[in-house]
Protein backbone atom coordinates (compact mmCIF):
# COMPACT_ATOMS: atom_id res chain seq x y z
CA UNK A 1 0.00 0.00 0.00
CA UNK A 2 2.91 2.39 0.55
CA UNK A 3 5.84 3.00 -1.76
CA UNK A 4 8.29 3.52 1.11
CA UNK A 5 8.71 7.15 0.06
CA UNK A 6 8.24 9.98 2.59
CA UNK A 7 5.25 12.22 2.03
CA UNK A 8 3.85 15.32 3.66
CA UNK A 9 0.25 16.58 3.37
CA UNK A 10 1.57 19.83 1.97
CA UNK A 11 0.63 22.59 -0.38
CA UNK A 12 -3.11 22.49 -0.11
CA UNK A 13 -3.71 19.65 -2.49
CA UNK A 14 -2.82 16.44 -0.69
CA UNK A 15 0.47 14.89 0.32
CA UNK A 16 3.64 15.71 -1.56
CA UNK A 17 6.82 13.66 -1.75
CA UNK A 18 9.64 14.84 0.51
CA UNK A 19 12.41 12.98 -1.24
CA UNK A 20 13.41 11.84 -4.68
CA UNK A 21 12.24 15.13 -6.16
CA UNK A 22 14.75 16.47 -8.60
CA UNK A 23 14.04 20.10 -9.22
CA UNK A 24 17.63 21.14 -9.81
CA UNK A 25 17.22 23.30 -6.73
CA UNK A 26 19.19 21.24 -4.22
CA UNK A 27 18.04 20.07 -0.82
CA UNK A 28 15.02 22.16 0.19
CA UNK A 29 15.50 23.96 3.53
CA UNK A 30 12.74 23.57 6.11
CA UNK A 31 10.26 26.38 5.65
CA UNK A 32 10.42 28.83 8.54
CA UNK A 33 6.70 28.94 9.18
CA UNK A 34 4.42 25.88 9.22
CA UNK A 35 1.95 25.23 6.43
CA UNK A 36 -1.78 25.57 7.09
CA UNK A 37 -4.62 24.22 4.96
CA UNK A 38 -7.51 26.69 4.68
CA UNK A 39 -11.20 25.80 4.57
CA UNK A 40 -13.93 28.39 3.97
CA UNK A 41 -17.69 28.20 4.58
CA UNK A 42 -19.16 30.14 1.65
CA UNK A 43 -22.45 30.88 3.37
CA UNK A 44 -24.63 29.51 6.14
CA UNK A 45 -25.95 26.06 5.27
CA UNK A 46 -22.84 24.96 3.33
CA UNK A 47 -19.85 22.86 4.38
CA UNK A 48 -16.43 24.35 4.86
CA UNK A 49 -14.58 23.66 1.61
CA UNK A 50 -10.83 23.44 1.09
CA UNK A 51 -9.64 26.55 -0.79
CA UNK A 52 -5.85 26.40 -0.56
CA UNK A 53 -2.97 26.78 1.82
CA UNK A 54 -0.61 29.33 3.33
CA UNK A 55 2.29 29.68 5.75
CA UNK A 56 1.89 31.45 9.10
CA UNK A 57 3.88 31.79 12.32
CA UNK A 58 0.95 30.74 14.50
CA UNK A 59 -2.75 29.80 14.43
CA UNK A 60 -4.06 33.34 14.81
CA UNK A 61 -1.91 34.65 11.98
CA UNK A 62 -3.08 31.76 9.80
CA UNK A 63 -6.69 32.92 10.14
CA UNK A 64 -5.79 36.57 9.49
CA UNK A 65 -3.75 35.68 6.42
CA UNK A 66 -6.52 33.37 5.21
CA UNK A 67 -8.95 36.29 5.38
CA UNK A 68 -6.65 38.45 3.22
CA UNK A 69 -5.67 35.73 0.75
CA UNK A 70 -8.91 33.79 0.31
CA UNK A 71 -11.85 36.09 1.21
CA UNK A 72 -11.17 39.44 -0.43
CA UNK A 73 -14.61 39.38 -2.10
CA UNK A 74 -16.98 38.10 0.59
CA UNK A 75 -16.25 34.48 -0.32
CA UNK A 76 -16.91 33.27 3.20
CA UNK A 77 -18.62 33.60 6.56
CA UNK A 78 -16.25 31.28 8.44
CA UNK A 79 -12.64 30.10 8.11
CA UNK A 80 -10.92 26.97 9.39
CA UNK A 81 -7.12 26.89 9.41
CA UNK A 82 -5.57 23.44 10.02
CA UNK A 83 -1.89 22.66 10.40
CA UNK A 84 -1.05 20.57 7.32
CA UNK A 85 1.18 18.19 9.27
CA UNK A 86 -1.80 17.25 11.49
CA UNK A 87 -3.86 16.01 8.54
CA UNK A 88 -3.98 12.24 8.14
CA UNK A 89 -4.11 11.25 4.46
CA UNK A 90 -5.34 7.89 3.15
CA UNK A 91 -2.19 6.93 1.24
CA UNK A 92 0.20 8.32 -1.33
CA UNK A 93 -1.45 6.37 -4.13
CA UNK A 94 -4.76 7.79 -5.36
CA UNK A 95 -5.96 4.47 -6.81
CA UNK A 96 -5.29 2.59 -3.66
CA UNK A 97 -6.71 -0.86 -2.73
CA UNK A 98 -8.31 1.00 0.22
CA UNK A 99 -11.10 1.96 -2.15
CA UNK A 100 -11.41 -1.40 -3.91
CA UNK A 101 -14.11 -2.86 -1.63
CA UNK A 102 -16.58 -0.24 -2.91
CA UNK A 103 -15.82 -1.08 -6.53
CA UNK A 104 -17.94 -4.23 -6.95
CA UNK A 105 -20.93 -3.22 -4.80
CA UNK A 106 -23.18 -1.80 -7.50
CA UNK A 107 -26.22 -2.85 -5.42
CA UNK A 108 -25.50 0.16 -3.17
CA UNK A 109 -26.78 2.46 -5.93
CA UNK A 110 -30.50 3.07 -6.58
CA UNK A 111 -30.02 2.52 -10.31
CA UNK A 112 -29.16 -1.17 -9.65
CA UNK A 113 -32.87 -1.98 -9.15
CA UNK A 114 -35.41 -2.38 -11.99
CA UNK A 115 -38.75 -0.87 -11.04
CA UNK A 116 -41.69 -0.89 -13.50
CA UNK A 117 -42.17 2.52 -15.09
CA UNK A 118 -45.79 2.78 -13.93
CA UNK A 119 -44.88 2.70 -10.20
CA UNK A 120 -45.15 6.32 -8.99
CA UNK A 121 -42.90 8.29 -6.61
CA UNK A 122 -39.94 5.91 -6.67
CA UNK B 1 9.49 -6.13 -9.91
CA UNK B 2 12.71 -4.49 -11.09
CA UNK B 3 13.05 -0.70 -10.89
CA UNK B 4 12.94 -0.32 -14.65
CA UNK B 5 9.77 -2.38 -14.94
CA UNK B 6 8.16 -0.46 -12.09
CA UNK B 7 9.00 2.88 -13.69
CA UNK B 8 7.57 1.71 -17.02
CA UNK B 9 4.32 0.72 -15.31
CA UNK B 10 4.12 4.04 -13.40
CA UNK B 11 4.77 5.91 -16.62
CA UNK B 12 1.99 3.99 -18.37
CA UNK B 13 -0.43 4.93 -15.56
CA UNK B 14 0.63 8.57 -15.85
CA UNK B 15 0.15 8.55 -19.64
CA UNK B 16 -3.34 7.07 -19.26
CA UNK B 17 -4.39 9.83 -16.86
CA UNK B 18 -3.16 12.47 -19.32
CA UNK B 19 -4.77 10.61 -22.23
CA UNK B 20 -8.25 10.69 -20.71
CA UNK B 21 -7.86 14.44 -19.89
CA UNK B 22 -7.83 13.67 -16.17
CA UNK B 23 -5.73 15.63 -13.67
CA UNK B 24 -2.40 14.75 -12.11
CA UNK B 25 -2.41 15.34 -8.35
CA UNK B 26 0.60 15.98 -6.10
CA UNK B 27 0.71 12.42 -4.73
CA UNK B 28 0.79 10.80 -8.17
CA UNK B 29 3.97 9.54 -9.73
CA UNK B 30 5.08 11.88 -12.52
CA UNK B 31 8.05 11.96 -14.87
CA UNK B 32 10.83 14.16 -13.47
CA UNK B 33 10.76 16.29 -16.61
CA UNK B 34 7.03 16.95 -16.14
CA UNK B 35 7.75 18.04 -12.56
CA UNK B 36 10.68 20.23 -13.60
CA UNK B 37 8.68 21.84 -16.43
CA UNK B 38 5.88 22.66 -14.01
CA UNK B 39 8.20 24.09 -11.36
CA UNK B 40 9.72 26.34 -14.01
CA UNK B 41 6.37 27.46 -15.42
CA UNK B 42 4.45 27.91 -12.15
CA UNK B 43 7.40 29.65 -10.44
CA UNK B 44 7.75 32.05 -13.37
CA UNK B 45 4.03 32.69 -13.21
CA UNK B 46 4.13 33.36 -9.44
CA UNK B 47 7.14 35.67 -9.81
CA UNK B 48 5.31 37.60 -12.54
CA UNK B 49 2.38 38.28 -10.24
CA UNK B 50 4.68 39.53 -7.47
CA UNK B 51 6.96 41.63 -9.69
CA UNK B 52 3.84 42.82 -11.53
CA UNK B 53 2.82 44.74 -8.42
CA UNK B 54 5.65 47.23 -8.97
CA UNK B 55 4.76 49.03 -12.24
CA UNK B 56 1.26 49.83 -11.03
CA UNK B 57 2.17 50.28 -7.37
CA UNK B 58 4.22 53.19 -8.71
CA UNK B 59 0.97 55.17 -9.18
CA UNK B 60 -0.92 54.40 -5.95
CA UNK B 61 0.18 57.58 -4.16
CA UNK B 62 -0.56 59.67 -7.24
CA UNK B 63 -3.91 58.26 -8.33
CA UNK B 64 -6.15 61.21 -9.28
CA UNK B 65 -9.05 60.47 -6.91
CA UNK B 66 -9.87 58.42 -3.84
CA UNK B 67 -12.02 56.12 -6.01
CA UNK B 68 -9.13 55.44 -8.40
CA UNK B 69 -6.73 54.96 -5.50
CA UNK B 70 -9.01 52.40 -3.81
CA UNK B 71 -9.38 50.50 -7.12
CA UNK B 72 -5.64 50.48 -7.75
CA UNK B 73 -4.89 49.33 -4.20
CA UNK B 74 -7.38 46.47 -4.56
CA UNK B 75 -5.86 45.48 -7.87
CA UNK B 76 -2.28 45.45 -6.60
CA UNK B 77 -3.43 43.48 -3.54
CA UNK B 78 -5.02 40.93 -5.92
CA UNK B 79 -1.67 40.50 -7.69
CA UNK B 80 -0.08 39.66 -4.34
CA UNK B 81 -2.87 37.13 -3.74
CA UNK B 82 -2.35 35.57 -7.18
CA UNK B 83 1.36 35.21 -6.44
CA UNK B 84 0.53 33.41 -3.19
CA UNK B 85 -1.93 30.97 -4.86
CA UNK B 86 0.77 30.09 -7.38
CA UNK B 87 3.60 29.73 -4.87
CA UNK B 88 1.32 27.33 -2.95
CA UNK B 89 0.69 25.30 -6.11
CA UNK B 90 4.43 25.26 -6.84
CA UNK B 91 5.21 24.05 -3.32
CA UNK B 92 3.17 20.88 -3.97
CA UNK B 93 5.88 19.94 -6.47
CA UNK B 94 8.47 19.75 -3.70
CA UNK B 95 10.07 23.20 -3.66
CA UNK B 96 9.81 25.92 -1.01
CA UNK B 97 8.80 29.52 -1.43
CA UNK B 98 12.06 30.73 0.11
CA UNK B 99 14.04 28.84 -2.53
CA UNK B 100 11.93 30.25 -5.35
CA UNK B 101 12.35 33.81 -4.07
CA UNK B 102 16.08 33.21 -3.77
CA UNK B 103 16.21 32.00 -7.40
CA UNK B 104 14.25 35.03 -8.54
CA UNK B 105 16.56 37.49 -6.82
CA UNK B 106 19.64 35.64 -8.10
CA UNK B 107 18.22 35.94 -11.64
CA UNK B 108 18.04 32.15 -12.01
CA UNK B 109 14.28 32.17 -12.53
CA UNK B 110 12.40 34.56 -14.76
CA UNK B 111 9.20 36.60 -14.72
CA UNK B 112 7.14 37.98 -17.59
CA UNK B 113 9.18 40.39 -19.71
CA UNK B 114 6.30 42.92 -19.74
CA UNK B 115 7.08 44.07 -16.20
CA UNK B 116 10.49 45.30 -17.25
CA UNK B 117 8.86 48.24 -19.00
CA UNK B 118 8.29 51.45 -17.01
CA UNK B 119 4.94 53.10 -16.22
CA UNK B 120 5.60 56.65 -17.36
CA UNK B 121 2.11 58.13 -17.09
CA UNK B 122 -1.06 57.44 -15.13
CA UNK B 123 -2.70 56.28 -18.38
CA UNK B 124 -0.36 53.27 -18.18
CA UNK B 125 -2.46 51.98 -15.27
CA UNK B 126 -5.42 51.78 -17.66
CA UNK B 127 -3.39 50.34 -20.53
CA UNK B 128 -1.91 47.64 -18.30
CA UNK B 129 -5.40 46.66 -17.17
CA UNK B 130 -6.74 46.60 -20.72
CA UNK B 131 -3.86 45.14 -22.78
CA UNK B 132 -1.53 43.43 -20.30
CA UNK B 133 -4.26 41.85 -18.19
CA UNK B 134 -6.22 41.17 -21.39
CA UNK B 135 -3.23 39.22 -22.77
CA UNK B 136 -2.86 37.48 -19.40
CA UNK B 137 -6.50 36.38 -19.55
CA UNK B 138 -5.96 34.88 -23.05
CA UNK B 139 -3.03 32.91 -21.62
CA UNK B 140 -4.69 31.94 -18.37
CA UNK B 141 -8.20 30.84 -19.29
CA UNK B 142 -6.94 27.70 -21.10
CA UNK B 143 -4.63 27.00 -18.15
CA UNK B 144 -7.67 26.40 -15.91
CA UNK B 145 -7.81 23.02 -17.73
CA UNK B 146 -4.10 22.30 -17.38
CA UNK B 147 -3.23 18.70 -16.47
CA UNK B 148 -1.70 19.51 -13.06
CA UNK B 149 -4.55 19.84 -10.54
CA UNK B 150 -3.11 22.44 -8.11
CA UNK B 151 -2.04 24.71 -10.98
CA UNK B 152 -5.49 24.50 -12.61
CA UNK B 153 -7.23 25.30 -9.32
CA UNK B 154 -4.99 28.32 -8.75
CA UNK B 155 -5.73 29.50 -12.30
CA UNK B 156 -9.47 29.19 -11.69
CA UNK B 157 -9.33 31.57 -8.75
CA UNK B 158 -7.05 33.95 -10.65
CA UNK B 159 -9.22 34.10 -13.77
CA UNK B 160 -12.30 34.99 -11.72
CA UNK B 161 -10.46 38.01 -10.30
CA UNK B 162 -8.62 39.00 -13.47
CA UNK B 163 -11.80 40.14 -15.18
CA UNK B 164 -12.09 43.03 -12.70
CA UNK B 165 -8.54 44.04 -13.61
CA UNK B 166 -9.24 44.27 -17.30
CA UNK B 167 -12.55 46.08 -16.92
CA UNK B 168 -11.22 48.71 -14.50
CA UNK B 169 -8.39 49.43 -16.95
CA UNK B 170 -10.70 49.77 -19.93
CA UNK B 171 -13.09 52.00 -17.98
CA UNK B 172 -10.18 54.19 -16.85
CA UNK B 173 -9.06 54.67 -20.48
CA UNK B 174 -12.65 55.28 -21.62
CA UNK B 175 -12.98 58.03 -18.99
CA UNK B 176 -9.74 59.67 -20.17
CA UNK B 177 -10.83 59.40 -23.82
CA UNK B 178 -13.94 61.43 -23.03
CA UNK B 179 -11.76 64.12 -21.41
CA UNK B 180 -9.45 66.72 -22.96
CA UNK B 181 -7.23 66.44 -26.06
CA UNK B 182 -4.22 66.18 -23.75
CA UNK B 183 -5.80 63.23 -21.93
CA UNK B 184 -6.62 61.47 -25.22
CA UNK B 185 -3.03 62.00 -26.37
CA UNK B 186 -1.81 60.49 -23.11
CA UNK B 187 -3.88 57.35 -23.72
CA UNK B 188 -2.65 57.02 -27.31
CA UNK B 189 0.97 57.45 -26.26
CA UNK B 190 0.55 54.80 -23.60
CA UNK B 191 -1.09 52.31 -26.02
CA UNK B 192 1.74 52.95 -28.52
CA UNK B 193 4.29 51.92 -25.90
CA UNK B 194 2.49 48.86 -24.54
CA UNK B 195 1.10 47.24 -27.71
CA UNK B 196 4.34 45.52 -28.77
CA UNK B 197 5.42 44.33 -25.32
CA UNK B 198 1.85 42.97 -24.85
CA UNK B 199 2.22 40.90 -28.06
CA UNK B 200 5.53 39.55 -26.72
CA UNK B 201 3.75 38.22 -23.61
CA UNK B 202 2.72 35.08 -25.51
CA UNK B 203 6.34 34.07 -26.04
CA UNK B 204 8.38 33.46 -29.19
CA UNK B 205 6.74 32.20 -32.41
CA UNK B 206 5.89 28.47 -32.39
CA UNK B 207 8.73 27.59 -34.76
CA UNK B 208 11.22 28.94 -32.21
CA UNK B 209 9.51 27.65 -29.08
CA UNK B 210 11.09 24.26 -28.32
CA UNK B 211 9.15 23.74 -25.07
CA UNK B 212 5.68 24.04 -26.55
CA UNK B 213 5.31 20.57 -28.15
CA UNK B 214 6.20 18.58 -25.02
CA UNK B 215 4.12 20.87 -22.79
CA UNK B 216 1.14 20.42 -25.09
CA UNK B 217 1.56 16.64 -25.15
CA UNK B 218 1.48 16.66 -21.34
CA UNK B 219 -1.48 19.06 -21.49
CA UNK B 220 0.36 21.52 -19.21
CA UNK B 221 -0.11 24.07 -21.95
CA UNK B 222 -3.34 23.95 -23.97
CA UNK B 223 -2.73 26.34 -26.92
CA UNK B 224 0.35 27.41 -28.85
CA UNK B 225 1.96 30.84 -28.46
CA UNK B 226 0.93 31.92 -31.97
CA UNK B 227 -2.69 30.80 -31.56
CA UNK B 228 -3.03 32.75 -28.32
CA UNK B 229 -1.38 35.84 -29.82
CA UNK B 230 -3.80 35.75 -32.78
CA UNK B 231 -6.74 35.42 -30.41
CA UNK B 232 -5.51 38.43 -28.45
CA UNK B 233 -5.13 40.58 -31.58
CA UNK B 234 -8.60 39.61 -32.85
CA UNK B 235 -10.06 40.49 -29.47
CA UNK B 236 -8.21 43.80 -29.10
CA UNK B 237 -9.02 45.42 -32.45
CA UNK B 238 -12.75 46.03 -31.81
CA UNK B 239 -11.95 47.10 -28.25
CA UNK B 240 -9.49 49.70 -29.58
CA UNK B 241 -12.19 50.95 -31.96
CA UNK B 242 -14.69 51.29 -29.11
CA UNK B 243 -12.07 53.22 -27.17
CA UNK B 244 -11.12 55.44 -30.12
CA UNK B 245 -7.40 54.67 -30.07
CA UNK B 246 -5.19 53.50 -32.93
CA UNK B 247 -3.11 50.35 -32.50
CA UNK B 248 0.41 51.25 -33.72
CA UNK B 249 0.60 48.71 -36.56
CA UNK B 250 0.18 49.95 -40.15
CA UNK B 251 -0.16 46.34 -41.38
CA UNK B 252 -3.05 45.52 -39.06
CA UNK B 253 -6.04 44.54 -41.23
CA UNK B 254 -8.82 41.95 -41.47
CA UNK B 255 -7.97 38.92 -43.58
CA UNK B 256 -11.23 37.56 -44.98
CA UNK B 257 -9.66 34.29 -46.09
CA UNK B 258 -8.13 33.44 -42.72
CA UNK B 259 -10.97 34.91 -40.70
CA UNK B 260 -8.39 36.70 -38.55
CA UNK B 261 -6.54 40.01 -38.42
CA UNK B 262 -3.11 40.12 -40.07
CA UNK B 263 -0.56 41.92 -37.91
CA UNK B 264 3.16 42.69 -37.62
CA UNK B 265 5.26 40.54 -35.30
CA UNK B 266 6.88 42.39 -32.40
CA UNK B 267 10.65 42.90 -32.36
CA UNK B 268 11.88 39.51 -31.13
CA UNK B 269 15.45 40.78 -30.71
CA UNK B 270 14.13 43.29 -28.19
CA UNK B 271 12.22 40.48 -26.46
CA UNK B 272 15.35 38.33 -26.15
CA UNK B 273 17.35 41.30 -24.84
CA UNK B 274 14.70 42.03 -22.17
CA UNK B 275 14.50 38.37 -21.14
CA UNK B 276 18.30 38.27 -20.83
CA UNK B 277 18.20 41.27 -18.47
CA UNK B 278 18.72 44.37 -20.62
CA UNK B 279 15.17 45.73 -20.42
CA UNK B 280 14.61 49.26 -19.15
CA UNK B 281 13.66 48.16 -15.60
CA UNK B 282 15.12 44.67 -14.98
CA UNK B 283 17.69 45.77 -12.40
CA UNK B 284 15.26 48.11 -10.66
CA UNK B 285 12.56 45.42 -10.32
CA UNK B 286 14.88 42.86 -8.75
CA UNK B 287 16.55 45.45 -6.50
CA UNK B 288 13.11 46.51 -5.23
CA UNK B 289 12.05 42.90 -4.60
CA UNK B 290 15.26 42.29 -2.66
CA UNK B 291 14.80 45.46 -0.62
CA UNK B 292 11.23 44.45 0.30
CA UNK B 293 12.46 41.01 1.36
CA UNK B 294 15.37 42.41 3.43
CA UNK B 295 13.34 45.18 5.04
CA UNK B 296 10.55 42.75 5.97
CA UNK B 297 12.94 40.29 7.64
CA UNK B 298 12.54 41.80 11.13
CA UNK B 299 8.73 41.50 10.87
CA UNK B 300 8.97 37.79 10.04
CA UNK B 301 11.53 37.25 12.80
CA UNK B 302 9.34 39.08 15.35
CA UNK B 303 6.29 37.01 14.36
CA UNK B 304 8.31 33.80 14.71
CA UNK B 305 9.64 34.87 18.13
CA UNK B 306 6.13 35.84 19.28
CA UNK B 307 4.71 32.48 18.17
CA UNK B 308 7.50 30.67 20.02
CA UNK B 309 6.93 32.63 23.26
CA UNK B 310 3.17 31.98 23.05
CA UNK B 311 3.84 28.25 22.72
CA UNK B 312 6.27 28.30 25.65
CA UNK B 313 3.78 30.20 27.84
CA UNK B 314 1.09 27.66 27.00
CA UNK B 315 3.20 24.63 27.90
Amino acid sequence: MTTGQKFSAGGGHGAIPLEGVSTGLGEPPQPEWPLYEIFVRGKRGLNHVHVGSLHAADDEMAVRHARDVYTRRNEGVSIWAVRADLIVASSPDEKDPLFDPAGDKVYRHPTFYDIPANVPHM
Amino acid sequence: MSDTLQTASLEADFDRVIERHDRIEPRDWMPEKYRATLVRQVAQHAHSEIIGMQPEGNWITRAPSLRRKAILLAKVQDEAGHGLYLYSACETLGVTRAELTEKLIAGKQKYSSIFNYPTLSYADVGTIGWLVDGAAICNQVPLCRTSYGPYGRAMNRICKEESFHQRQGFELLLTMMSGTDAQRAMVQESVDRFWWPALMMFGPPDVESPNTAQSMAWRIKRDTNDDLRQKFVDMSVPQAQALGVTLPDAELRWNEERGHYDFTQPDWDEFMAVVKGSGPCNAQRIAHRKRALDEGAWVREAATAFARSQREDAS
